[in-house]
Order: structure tokens, then sequence, then C-alpha cells
């Protein structure tokens, strides 16, 4: 039993950076601008966010100084999308080039600066936020182990980040505005919505929910920042597809996902998974094979938000 | 004839106001970080390729090589309406065909290197083909299909190194050297360019450069491809079959983005497929490069070049005490900006457009 709380366990750590930027990239897309420039935004994020935690390590207790590296790195990366938004939007440039810029931009400018600052390029921080277990809570069977013991915080943030973006996407105004963006922005603007507006609403909070992404993802899985979060941005657009820009499909996306990596990731602990002899490399191919699988037989009918990637220009008919 | 030369007059002056504020960006940076040595330091970006003479401008060769491919890769597609990002993973399955060929056909003597070159360009050929048959005939986004393809490419290719003891350096954890007669002969460069890393792979990518230009140019099939490039609709109604184009673009640009791997792998300066999960640099530069060079063959090369005489020059950077992650951010920046083509047009447009009412007041006598 041990051993599936442990994968469980190991799951969740994957799980939540991916579904937290999937949703990112989820409200950008579904706004009708595609953000290529996710893996960008979580390095912006994790970089300022780690930075912090370095800087003020031992000062204050572990909770309140992840709490407030969350707030920096949420702010970091929506700062560093508006330079996305501002190309997409104003100047009507090409999506894939802006964003590849900023890809571009983010890790070289991370380990300029941390170079600037403490002359070597990764920034070591002291994990002390791991809750060994919650109380009351981590003593319920069954759940308890798998989701209150050996916890971040971070896990229920974006336990509430998901329940969050369901019900702002489909429940409240702004939502039906935001998708009406992306489907049909002449419609929408007839309709006397703000298309402009609403993208940068869009972008910006993918940046938001990307930089924190960032954090969310280095903080249980290491112990230094080295400008790098192994390519997770482009796999939350994987999960953004597989999940077919749906917020409940993107958390089962992000599960699947997330499954992968920890078994590639922690396999040869697991008797199990060791007896069975598969390379771990196999486990790390899966979730991209899988994602073609899954274009394969859903791009005919693609569920994309109409406009996405198509600069919306007032004048155009 | 007219409109042509105009809208690449605005190209090329677009690609050079991004270039000014790239390098504006990244005096700015420097000055920031340290005010004292910043000036030096940026002379260094701009002409430290010159430092060792005839050696610099063979080094700048050196590493203009691999990155003019993948930029030509990109910008063969782009010409031809996708936009490949697979270039990475292409890239790497080119190195390691050439890397595999280069240690285990080693009985091939004089035509070695060739062969393996061979091997790049098919395997990279074959990781272009898959996103091509994707998006042909199950309408898979390219971009997307792409960037899986970079990961399944890498992860392959470390796993099938890895589990091969013939091609696995247990010490290093990369593979092995490739035989002697594999390293691509210097064609007579070394003896220009003593001292540097230069040899005849420069030459295969102008040659490369050069076909695609022609097969862009002066062939039906590259109007073809153009054409479902600029309107896809329009070209499947004038009866051009865009499923093979699709296909065939794919594929080309996947064959040049493969050659590029095995150009850098079997360039015999010791340059090993090291067992890392992360994605080949030189594929994400070609990016950068097709972009600056607007695409066009002619101007992929210059801009290669160009990429590379600032990598070059930002080696000697650390002199100052600045990392050269400084060349990452000017070239981001000139990217970002070169995105912007559209307020440089509109730009010129309005100054046009002034001198032109300018003109007409004059001729009208000021009459309104």
């Amino acid at each position: 039993m041990s051993v599936i709380y442990f994968i469980f366990q190991q799951t969740m750590l994957f799980t939540i950076p991916l579904m937290i930027v999937a949703l990112g990239g989820m409200f950008s897309e579904r706004s009708g601008v595609v953000n290529i420039a996710l893996e960008g935004i979580m390095i912006m994020g994790a970089f300022t966010s780690i930075l912090f935690l370095n800087l003020t390590g031992g000062k204050m207790s572990g909770q309140v100084q992840l709490i407030l590296a969350i707030l920096i790195s949420m702010a970091t990366g929506a700062v560093f999308s508006l330079t996305h938004a501002y190309a997409a939007i104003n100047m009507k440039a090409d999506q894939t080039i802006s964003g590849t810029a900023l890809n571009m931009f983010a890790p070289a400018f991370a380990i300029f600066v941390a170079r600037v600052i403490q002359g070597v390029q990764q920034i070591q921080f002291t994990n002390t936020f791991r809750i060994d277990s919650v109380p009351v809570l981590g003593k319920i069977p069954v759940i308890g182990p798998m989701l209150f013991q050996n916890a971040y915080i971070t896990t229920y943030l974006g336990i509430i980040i998901l329940v969050m973006s369901a019900l702002v996407l489909y429940r409240t105004r702004f939502g039906l505005r935001l998708r009406a963006c992306g489907e049909h922005p002449h419609a929408a603007d007839a309709a006397g919505i703000n298309v402009y507006r609403m993208q940068y609403a869009g972008v910006v909070i993918s940046g938001a929910l990307g930089g924190l992404g960032g954090l969310v993802f280095v903080v249980p899985t290491s112990t230094n920042f080295n400008a790098d979060v192994a390519g997770y941005g482009f796999l939350a657009i994987a999960v953004l597809i597989f999940g077919q820009w749906k917020p409940w499909k993107i958390l089962g996306a992000s599960l699947f996902f997330g499954l992968m990596k920890a078994i590639a990731a922690a396999y040869s602990g697991i008797p199990f998974l060791a007896s069975l002899g598969i390379p771990s490399y196999l486990y790390k191919m899966v979730p991209y094979i899988a994602t073609m699988v899954v274009l394969m037989f859903t791009s005919r009918n693609s569920q994309a938000p109409r406009a996405s990637g198509v600069p919306y220009d007032k004048g155009q008919r | 004839m007219k409109l042509k030369n105009k809208r690449n007059y605005v190209g090329v002056l677009s690609s050079v106001f991004a270039i000014f504020i790239g390098l504006l960006v990244g005096l700015v940076v420097l000055i920031l970080c340290n005010p004292s040595q910043a000036l030096p330091g940026f002379m260094t970006i701009l002409t430290g390729a010159f430092t060792h003479g005839m050696r610099g401008v063979g080094q700048v060769f050196y590493y203009a090589t691999p990155i003019i491919l993948t930029g030509l890769s990109v910008g063969f597609a782009f010409k031809t309406g996708v936009f490949n990002i697979g270039t990475p993973g292409q890239f790497i399955m080119g190195a390691f065909g050439a890397v595999y060929a280069g240690i285990m056909w080693d009985r091939l003597g004089g035509l070695h290197w060739a062969a393996a070159l061979l091997a790049s360009i098919v395997l990279g050929a074959f990781w272009g083909l898959i996103p091509g048959l994707l998006k042909a005939y199950f309408n898979v986004n390219v971009v997307i299909s792409c960037i899986m393809m970079n990961y399944i490419g890498m992860y392959l290719v470390n796993w099938t190194v890895r589990s091969n003891k013939t091609l696995f350096n247990t010490l290093r954890n990369e593979s092995k050297d490739v035989a002697s007669t594999a390293v691509i002969p210097k064609m007579g460069l070394d003896k220009v360019f003593t001292g540097s890393s230069v040899n005849g792979g420069i030459i295969i990518a102008i040659v490369v450069v050069i076909l695609i230009y022609i097969l862009l140019n002066k062939t039906t099939f590259g109007y073809e491809l153009k054409a479902v490039g600029y309107n896809q609709d329009a070209g499947k109604y004038a009866g051009i079959n865009e499923k093979r184009n699709v296909v065939a673009a794919m594929m080309i640009a996947g064959a040049i983005a493969g050659l590029a791997g095995g150009l850098l792998y079997l360039a015999g300066t010791g340059k090993h497929i090291e067992i890392k999960d992360v994605l080949a640099a030189e594929g994400f530069t070609g990016i950068s490069v097709a972009l600056l060079g607007l695409s066009h063959p002619i101007g992929v090369l210059f801009s290669g070049l160009f990429i590379a005489y600032l990598t070059a020059g930002g080696f000697y950077l650390q002199l100052f005490e600045f990392s050269t992650e400084i060349i990452d951010i000017i070239v981001a920046v000139i990217i970002y900006f070169s995105a912007f083509a559209l307020i440089v047009r509109s730009i010129l447009g309005k100054i046009q457009e002034k001198r032109a009412k300018k003109e007409e007041m004059r001729e009208g006598g000021g009459q309104e």
C-alpha cells in the first residue's frame, strides 16, 4: 500500500505544476492568443521567486516565505507576459515568434543576472516547506496519506486554481466574454466587448499562472534553480491540447503526464516496476508519444478556440 | 517587380532596426551591471571575432555552419507555410545518424564521411516527415507535433547511444569518437584560416543554401511550395496537391536540419553526443537565424554568419567578467523586435504618405 501512496505523492509533485501552467495557457488561448512562451515565463517566475527564497532563507517561517514567493512568482510571470501581450495584441506580431523570443530571453536573463548577483548561475535554497502531515486531515485513512502527507501548500493552491478556473471560465460574465474573444472576436467586438482588453487579461492570467508553475515545479523536486524547468512549459502546452482546452480534461491530462513522469523518475525504487525491466527512457517518451496519438484522432474536429493565434484586427472583415 | 523590391527593402530595414534595438538593450544591460567595463565589453561583442585575425574568421565560419543550415531549415519551411520548430529533434537525429555511421561503417575509406552525412540527412528527413504526414493526413498542428518530436528524438537518441556498447563512452557519459575517415575533409580551408576549427562543412552549407535558393525560385516545384505557403486555398484551387507539398516541405526541412547535425558532429572538433536531457540549442538558434534572415536562403546565410560573429565575439566577454549569456539576451531581443515588422512598415508607410501629400500640395499649388 505504501508504494501506491508513494507513487501518488510523486505524481502530484509533477501533476500540479503542469496543470497550473496548462490552465494558464488555457486562459490565453481561450482569449485568442497562442502562448508558446510558457516555458520562458515559468523560468522567469521561478527565477525571481527562488532568488527571494535564497535571500530570505532562515529569516522567516517556511510557509510565510513560500506564500510570499508564490506572490512574487505570479507577479513576475504576469509582468513578463505583458511583453508577449504587447507584441501579439498591439503590434499584431506573429505570436509564435514573439513567444520563441521570450523563451530564448528567459534562461539567458536568469543565468546572466544570477551570475551578476552571486557569481554562480545555480541559486540554492533550503526546502523548509514540506508538510509531513496536515493536522487532523493527515490521519484520515487512504485520503490522508495520498493528499495530506508529505505535501506542499502549492498542491492545495493548484486544486483551488483548478476549481476557480472552471468557475471563472464557465460561470462568470468574464469567462463568457473571454471565450467569445477566442472564438469570434469580431462578433464579441460587435457585442460591445473590448477584445484587446480581454486578450490582455487572458495573456496576463497565463503569465501569472505560468510564473507560479515555475516555482511550484522547482520547489519540491530540487534544492537549487539552474535557469531551467526541464521543458515543462512545452509539456504544459501538450497537456493543454491533450486536455482539449477544458479545465477538467486538463486535470486528467496532467494526471496522466504526471504519473508517467513520476514512474520515469522513481521506477527503480518500486519493486513491481523495476522487475518489469522497461527502460526509464520509455516512460520518459510515453507522454509525448501519447500526445501525438491523441492529436491524430482529435485534430480533425479540434476543440481549439477558432481565432487562437490570429491577431485581432478591428478593421478586418 | 518594383513592389517586390520595396517589400524586400522594408524587410531588410526591419531586420536592421531589430538588430539595432537588440544591441542597444545589450549595451544597457552591460552598463547596468558594470558601468566601467560596459563600453570595452560592448566593443568586444562587436569586434571580438577578429581578435585572432584569420583564425577568428575561421571560427566564425565554424560556428556558423550548423546554424546556417538549421536556419535554412526553418526558413525554407516558413516559405512553404509551416513553422518548423522541430529543428532540435531533426538536428539531433541527424547528429545520431552521422555518429552511428561514423563509428560503425568504418570500411568505406574515402567515402566514409559522405556516407555518414547521407545517414544524417536520411534520419533528419525521416524526423521531419512524421509531422508532415500527420499534418497532411490527420490535420495535426505542425508546431505541436514538432515539439513532441523534439523530445521523442532527444530521448530516443540518448537511449540508443546509451544502450549500444560500441557507441557509448561510459566514462564520459557521451558517444565515442567517430572514425578518422568520417571526419569531414578540410577542403583547403585550414590553410587559409590557420589554427581554426573550420572545415569543408561551411562549403557544403553554402552549396545547400544555393540549392534551396534555386529550388524555391527557379523550379515549378518550388513555386508550388511557395504558392501553398502564401495561400493554401488558392494553391489547392490552382490544382496543387497541398498534401504532397506539406509532406515534401517538412521532409526537406528535416533533411537540412539533419545535415546540420551531421556537419557539426563530424567536424573533428571533439564534439560528442552527450547524454543529457536537454534539447539541441543549435536547433532553436536556427529559428532566430531564419527570422532575422527573413526566411530567404541568402538572408539566412548572412544572418547565420552574423549570429556566429556575435557568438564568437561574446566568447571574449569573459575577460571583462560578463557572462556569454548576454549574446542570447541580445539575440532574443532582436527576434522579439523582428516580429514587429509591422511597425517599421507602418512608420515607413506614414513617411511615404506624408511625402506624397507634400508633393501633391506642391503640384496643386497649395490649394485646398
